[in-house]
């Protein structure tokens, strides 16, 4: 009797293991031949793959996003492709575990055998597969994530940054609290993770060592934060920065609202998108959001002058349905523009060395109010931001774009990359 | 004899499975190394609540636990420039030890602990987890986890095996090991003691059988296996994160065990399959559907856990059993239509008192006293 339930147990284990075999071999085949034999190319298509909170704690904030790159690839494949290869956007949901990111990312590179990852959301997630793309040499582009893990070109020749990263991002912030709110008591509130902690790190070098006179820390798996706002109530604080994503930062104008405290909240850009916050704050958000400051790079949503933002407008009714156009519209379509722009410095027949070639060259400028820091030895991703307010529950940007090359904040005049023709790279 | 036999029929599952990865890609080579990770941790759990009558919804704490063992001692032994074997194996016996340790405390509570009471103090163990990580963020680094330092394939392999076949290899071996093991323990002397207490524990203490002991000692034995399936984990993923461990994987390693057979390793291994297979099949079958862009990507993560669940509640009602009793039913009602005589008289002899026959009695008597299964009424709870 126990040798045959244990023969009929290897019995299945082997079958089961068949037919895992079997259904992912089926994906194999199929596809026209590729040139040169580069995974992911075909002579008609580009298979491109990405991770995203499409569940889970941070699925509120960002699970727009990849509808929205989605979107634009559509736009830029009704328009011919690039170099008569249309774009497949492979998008899996990690629900924000880096365990479920290990398998979506292994499925989407050794199975679908993606031509690059593009624009995988979140410093855990994201970590957790870092070793892996370098170990197999797909090109990893636009972390969409502000996190400096990713722009170390010697041990992850393959990474690359595209969020302005936080310290960047935190050092800006302190330096314009200082000039706007001097003698004012800061205070620090942040994600319990690199994000936390690099973003801190960047505070304190602007403010001194004990220049925030408190900071709390949450985790993402607990939503309740009433014990660290009730403690920088408790502290005095004035001037409260944030690296948060947007649940978050949400959470933390709400609880402290309810403890009848109005701070003057300053917001890294992860988590300052007005329509995201409002979305969580409901009726009271214009209320509560007044004066609320947060750092971008990219285009505004609410610009209307801008010709980026426009037609980013017009791709959003035509290829998303008309969803809502917010912050997170516009950084999915400016992922994805940017990934079409390299794709094309790359060559009629890209290959993952010349797709990374191109850049590394300098040639992809992006359409963010601040340069990309792409070069040989750098894989940063924009060198600087902009600030925003919200006045009447109208975010705008204000002021001029600051950049940070090494310890220094520097204002940055130069025009930033005019849009090509109907917004497709030339 | 029979346990000579239970290991011949170990080495060749083993070796079966480590020649599959020769010839699967090497993504079905990492499908099969979670599987196998999965199972340490089930098959421990059909230990405890399938034999042991413990209810436990911790699992996915001590394999937290032996994951996050095996990223600090692996992190630890890198730092100080260890490398080779002894930086797989060392790790890997220091999840197995650091989960039976934590296996020990919460056993000696759990202990005096039945039914919902035990369920509720081993749910707080999960809900915990994020809290204590976080609290501990300097050594247990927070929600992000720890990133680990592995040996890498020996170089010697390099070329020939890609990095999942080998770690298919690795989780293969050792859930094997874990399983053998625990074969042994359920069909042998524990076994029977383990069921004894199950079933009435004042009836075993009547019988020399200490209760308290022999629960303390599952607890300790299915917390070693969730260990040993936390460090293959560690492994594989390169990373221990209090995300990995969560209450929904922690219920999703109950279902396993429950849709498979609770209370059989073979219905083990069906679980620790469609853990994997199912949320992969969903979403492979949801992409190929022309949903919506906006649709499909919304079921890719809800569509899983819901049909997880239709998945038990139909088990539960249609099959008690799980798959493998399912499978053991539809044999033994094929075998007796093979055999015309008694199938006439007897069509459905599984639910008919036994005959008569003293010979039947007695096989009967001490197939139930051998079963594994969990009676149909649990009594003593």
């Amino acid at each position: 009797m126990i040798s045959s339930k244990l023969r009929l147990g290897t019995a299945v284990l082997a079958a089961a293991a068949l037919g895992l075999a079997s259904c992912a071999s089926a994906e194999e085949g199929g596809e026209a031949a590729a040139p040169e034999d580069v995974p992911g190319i075909t002579d008609t298509t580009v298979t491109v793959g990405t991770h995203q909170p499409l569940t889970g704690p941070a699925a509120a904030g960002y699970s727009t996003i990849s509808p929205a790159t989605q979107a634009y690839f559509d736009y830029v494949n009704d328009n011919g492709g690039i170099n008569g290869r249309t774009i497949e956007y492979i998008v899996k949901d990690d629900g924000y575990n880096p365990a479920n990111t290990q398998t979506a990312v292994r499925e989407m590179v050794l199975q679908d055998e993606v031509f690059a990852l593009v624009g995988g959301l979140g410093t855990p997630p994201h970590s957790a597969v870092l070793d892996f793309v370098n170990d197999n040499e797909v090109p990893d582009l636009f972390v969409a994530s502000g996190s400096p893990t990713w722009n170390q070109p010697e041990d992850y020749p393959y990474t690359y940054g595209f969020m302005v990263d936080y310290p960047t991002e935190s050092r800006i912030l302190a330096t314009y609290a200082q000039e706007e709110f001097p003698d004012k008591t800061y205070c620090f509130f942040g994600q319990d993770d690199d994000f936390g902690e690099e973003f801190q790190a960047g505070l304190e070098a602007v403010l001194g060592e004990d220049g925030l006179a408190d900071a709390q820390v949450y985790s993402t798996a607990n939503t309740d934060i009433a014990a660290q706002i009730s403690s920088m109530k408790e502290a005095g604080c004035e001037v409260n920065f944030l690296a948060t994503i947007n649940g978050f930062s949400a959470q933390a104008v709400g609880t402290a609202a309810k403890l009848g405290y109005f701070p003057q909240w300053m917001a890294s850009s992860a988590g300052g998108d007005f329509n995201t916050l409002s979305g969580y704050l409901g009726e009271n958000t214009n209320k509560l959001l007044q004066g609320f400051v947060s750092a971008n790079y990219l285009p505004g949503y609410s610009d209307a002058e801008d010709e980026w933002t426009a037609q980013f407008k017009e791709i959003n009714e035509e290829y998303n349905a008309g969803a809502p156009f917010d912050g997170n519209t516009i950084f999915g379509m400016s992922i994805g523009y940017l990934f079409v722009e390299a794709l094309k410095e790359a060559g009629e027949n890209p290959t993952r060395e010349s797709l990374l070639e191109a850049l590394e060259s300098g040639n992809v400028t992006g359409n963010g109010h601040t340069p990309l820091g792409f070069g040989e030895d750098s894989h940063r991703g924009y060198t600087g931001a902009m600030l925003t307010k919200v006045d009447n529950g109208v975010q705008s940007y204000f002021g001029t774009p600051y950049v940070v090359s090494g310890e220094e904040v520097e204002e940055y005049t130069e025009e930033r990359p005019a849009m090509p023709a109907d917004g497709l790279p030339e | 004899m029979t346990v000579a036999r239970r290991y011949l029929f170990a080495a060749i599952a083993a070796a079966v499975l480590i020649g599959l990865t020769f010839v699967v890609p090497s993504f079905s080579s990492y499908q099969l190394a979670t599987v196998c990770a999965y199972l340490c941790g089930i098959a421990g759990l059909t230990l405890l609540t399938g034999a042991g009558g413990q209810l436990s919804l911790g699992q996915a704490a001590l394999m937290a636990a032996g994951a996050y063992s095996y990223a600090l001692t692996a992190n630890t032994m890198a730092d100080a420039g260890t490398e080779g074997p002894l930086l797989l194996l060392l790790p890997l016996a220091a999840a197995v030890g650091g989960a039976a340790v934590l296996g020990l405390v919460i056993g000696l509570a759990a202990g005096r602990l039945h039914g919902p009471y035990l369920a509720g103090f081993t749910m707080a163990l999960v809900v915990a987890l994020p809290a204590v990580t976080s609290t501990f963020s300097s050594v247990l680094g927070g929600d992000q986890g720890l990133w680990i330092t592995v040996e890498k394939r020996p170089t010697a392999l390099r070329g020939m095996v890609s990095n999942e076949a080998w770690q298919a290899w690795l989780a293969v071996v050792c859930s094997v090991l874990v399983l053998t093991l625990l074969a042994n323990l359920l069909h042998g002397r524990f076994g029977r003691e383990l069921r004894a207490v199950r079933d009435n524990p004042v009836a075993a203490a009547l019988a020399g059988i200490n209760p308290a002991r022999t629960k303390v000692t599952a607890f300790v034995i299915s917390s070693a296996a969730a260990g040993m399936g936390g460090g293959l984990l560690a492994y594989t993923t390169q990373s221990a994160s209090p995300g990995a461990y969560s209450l929904v994987f922690s219920l999703f390693l109950l279902m396993a065990a429950v849709v498979g057979g609770i209370g059989s390793l073979t219905g083990a291994v069906f679980g620790a399959v469609l853990l994997v297979a199912l949320p992969h099949l969903i979403s492979t079958a949801t992409s190929r559907l022309q949903l919506s862009a906006d649709l499909s990507q919304r079921l890719d993560g809800n569509l899983a856990v819901a049909i997880f669940g239709l998945v038990l509640v139909l088990v539960v009602l249609l099959a008690p059993q799980g798959i493998h009793g399912l499978l053991v039913r539809l044999r033994s009602r094929l075998r007796s239509r093979a055999t015309p005589p008694r199938s006439e008289s007897v069509p459905d002899s599984s639910f008919e008192p036994a005959p008569p026959s003293a010979s039947t009695t007695t096989t009967r008597l001490s197939a139930r006293h051998e079963s594994e299964q969990l009676p149909a009424t649990p009594k003593g709870q």
